[in-house]
């Protein structure tokens, strides 16, 4: 009996000190935090991806509630209302942000352009960029080796098993930005994603010349020019023997896509043919009258 | 008595001279040569000649275009076709000028006729400043296989002395016989050489270091050098990788180069025996470099050898003149099996750096696959500049590029020892070399 009582006596005394002496300290090194930092926390994702350009989710929902406006905040992870459910909790206006998505600049699988060499070392495209320029002539395309899927935490990229390179599910892709800087030859470019307006985009990166390119794959860029002529937009522009279309210019007509030789221009979504018109000569004519 | 060597680390590897004491072979002349910009470490040169115009043989067609870095000569007299791009072995694109070869027969007697040599009065009469200006003209770099250009070494920094000239010719890389073929052949013009390096630096003393599997190298230097007293051979244990500058150095001198410091700061100039044969011949020849001595070798070749090639010559060329590929080929690789890098394409042409091209039949060539890290520390004991190669190898996986670099990562040679050693056949050196390249690309 004595020890026992003794015994609760001893330890309950310690707990009831500690606890005064705990209740004392907390309150005299008590750090004020905002409360709506962990009121915006709550609704994002938790993935960290970095898509805001902050270090993390904690880091973009303090940026948030000490901001003085919500311009250019933007979490790509977590869906469309998310800005206006943070502008309620803020108390300031935003703007729904743009949804950008990943695209893959390089569609040439193991038919189009032939493996001439095998590698054998580590499965990883950043090691095997160190050692040589890869298994097919292609000093440009996908290496798919993966790096850039092993990089997404959306789970939306993956190596097509029957081309062997890798593929955007635009469905899942949130355009956090990861992959464009893992993929070690840049194939990876972000996109604004409009409602009504397709994605047009050229699937190749090759820089060499129209005639080397061709020999290397079978659907490389040649860099013809082609798609530019045709372009009334002003969206195209052909570098280094590589046509790029600028995603705030382009329209989404498809005239591009059909005049291309080699067929390197890819689209998501429904085109748009009324629109291939040039906008400042032809604005309102019928979509056919171009043609004569 | 115990033979001189690095300190730490180092491994044997079955050394498999297959080429070794085989004479010289001559490779005819290709219709075709291309000759690459950046044949040296540094800046590429320049290009001075145009599509269309005839070249002759020694003719310079592109000239030094800073300070590190060294200009180009042709080996054959021809027209400058084009001016294009074309593939390394490993499938990059460089910069080549490519030029059609005339008189195919006779291009290499032009070559001897061409030229009249300096006698030795001229060569005694020359400043160090006059050497190191003809090494620079001549397009001289370091034939080890690094390609740094000589010029640079032996312009030695305001407030450094050099107190020892040490020739390389240990030739620690397994097949390879290049070094060893010369040293035989030509050890007058090696010391010569030598000399000349010595005059060019101001250092009163040479070694020659040369490891102990030559037996025939060491003994006609020795018998060349007999009375002698300010070139000295020193042998060497055989002992990978005893041809490192700074390994060398360490068992030659005792001495340790600091980090990221030059050989110089040790009061040594490291220069390869190849490198001294091609100072012979671009001082007392006037002939520039554009020809070196390739061992091409591989246990299934038919006919492996050493082969003198102009610089320029398809790879393909070499591997036809040692007897076509076999059928059973798993790598073709440039160098020796140890540094090497296996090569893409066949149809590249052969640069100053090349030392060697081993053909690997497929069971010597496979990578094993790779199991976890059991922590034994082979790696570790194996490395002869004492990093961590399991560290940096698990760094490198996390991305921590910042971290391996304070592991002085940036000292590693790439010798490959680590990778050798480890019993979980880890690709320790991929991963290290990763590593190096992505700390070159962050911010200073």
């Amino acid at each position: 009996m004595g020890v026992i009582s003794t015994t609760v006596l001893i330890l309950g005394g310690i707990g009831v000190i500690a606890a005064v002496v705990l209740y004392f300290v907390a309150k005299k090194f008590h750090v004020y935090e905002n409360p709506k930092i962990a009121e915006i926390e709550e609704l994002l994702p938790g993935a960290n991806c970095g898509g805001c350009g902050m270090s993390g989710c904690h880091a973009f929902a303090k940026a948030c509630a000490e901001t003085d406006s919500l311009d250019g905040f933007n979490c790509t992870g977590a869906g469309k209302d998310i800005m206006e459910k943070i502008s309620v909790i803020v108390g300031l206006e935003a703007k729904a942000g743009v949804r950008r998505v990943a695209v893959m600049k390089c569609h040439g699988g193991c038919e189009e352009r032939q493996v001439v060499n095998n590698y054998d070392g580590v499965d990883s495209c950043a090691m095997e960029g160190t050692l040589y320029q890869g298994e097919t002539d292609c000093n440009y395309g996908c290496l798919g080796r993966g790096d850039c899927v092993a990089s997404c935490i959306f789970d939306a990229l993956h190596i097509d098993p029957e081309i062997g390179i890798a593929v955007v599910d635009i469905d899942k892709c949130t355009g956090c930005g990861k992959c464009v800087k893992t993929c070690p030859r840049h194939l990876l470019e972000l996109v604004p994603v409009e409602p009504d307006k397709p994605i047009v985009w050229v699937a190749c990166m090759n820089h060499d010349k129209g005639a080397l390119a061709m020999k290397e794959c079978t659907l490389s860029c040649i860099g013809c020019g082609k798609c530019k002529r045709v372009c009334n937009h002003d969206a195209v522009t052909v570098d280094d023997f590589v046509a790029h279309i600028d995603p705030e210019k382009c329209v989404g007509c498809g005239e591009c896509e059909g005049a291309c030789p080699r067929s390197s221009i890819h689209h998501i979504g429904n085109l748009r043919p009324e629109l291939k018109g040039n906008p400042e000569t032809s604005d309102n004519k019928p979509a056919g009258s171009n043609e004569a | 008595m115990k033979l001189k060597s690095f300190g730490k680390g180092g491994i044997h590897p079955n050394p498999s001279k297959l080429t070794s004491g085989m004479p010289i072979i001559e490779v005819g002349v290709s219709s075709e040569i291309r000759l690459e910009l950046a044949e040296s470490i540094g800046v590429p040169s320049r290009c001075i000649v145009r599509p269309g115009q005839t070249v002759s043989a020694g003719e310079m067609i592109a000239e030094a275009a800073a300070f590190v870095s060294a200009p180009v000569h042709s080996p054959v007299a021809g027209t400058v076709k084009r001016i294009e791009k074309v593939r390394d072995p490993q499938g990059f694109w460089r910069e080549a000028v490519i030029i059609a070869t005339e008189h195919i027969e006779t291009a290499v007697d032009e070559v001897e006729a061409e030229l009249s040599p300096r006698t030795q009065e001229e060569v005694d009469a020359l400043t160090p400043k006059e050497i190191i200006d003809i090494v620079g003209d001549m397009g001289i770099v370091g034939l080890g296989g690094a390609t740094f250009p000589t010029r640079v070494k032996l312009s030695i920094p305001e407030g450094k002395k050099a107190e020892i000239v040490i020739l390389n010719g240990a030739e620690c890389e397994p097949y390879l016989t290049c070094d060893e073929t010369i040293m035989c052949g030509y050890p007058d013009r090696i010391v010569a050489g030598c000399r000349l390096i010595m005059k060019a630096v101001d250092a009163p003393k040479a070694v020659i270091g040369i490891e102990a599997n030559k037996p025939q190298a060491i003994a006609t230097f020795r018998r060349y050098l007999k009375g002698c007293d300010d070139i000295e051979v020193v042998k060497l244990r055989t002992r990978y990788p005893q041809g490192g500058e700074k390994q060398l150095i360490k068992a030659v001198t005792g001495r340790e180069v600091p980090e990221g410091g030059l050989p110089v700061d040790a009061g040594a100039v490291v220069d390869n025996v190849a490198t001294a044969l091609a100072i012979y011949e671009a001082v007392y020849n006037r002939k520039p470099l554009t020809q070196r001595v390739v061992t091409v070798t591989g246990p299934l070749l038919r006919k492996p050898g050493n082969f003198m090639v102009k610089i320029g010559t398809t790879i393909s060329t070499l591997i036809e003149a040692a007897g076509g590929l076999p059928e059973d080929t798993g790598k073709v690789i440039a160098g020796g099996p140890m540094m090497g890098k296996a090569m893409s394409r066949l149809d590249a042409p052969t640069t100053k750096a090349i030392s060697g091209v081993l053909v690997l039949p497929k069971s010597m060539s496979g990578r094993h696959p790779e199991e976890p890290c059991i922590r034994c520390a082979k790696c570790v004991s194996g490395c002869p500049m004492g990093l961590e190669p399991y560290q940096m190898m698990n760094l490198s996986i996390m991305k921590r590029f910042e971290e391996i670099k304070d592991l002085h990562v940036l000292s590693c040679l790439e010798c490959g020892c680590c990778s050798y050693v480890c019993p979980s056949h880890r690709p320790l050196l991929d991963y290290i070399r990763y590593a190096k390249q992505e700390i070159r690309k962050l911010p200073k």
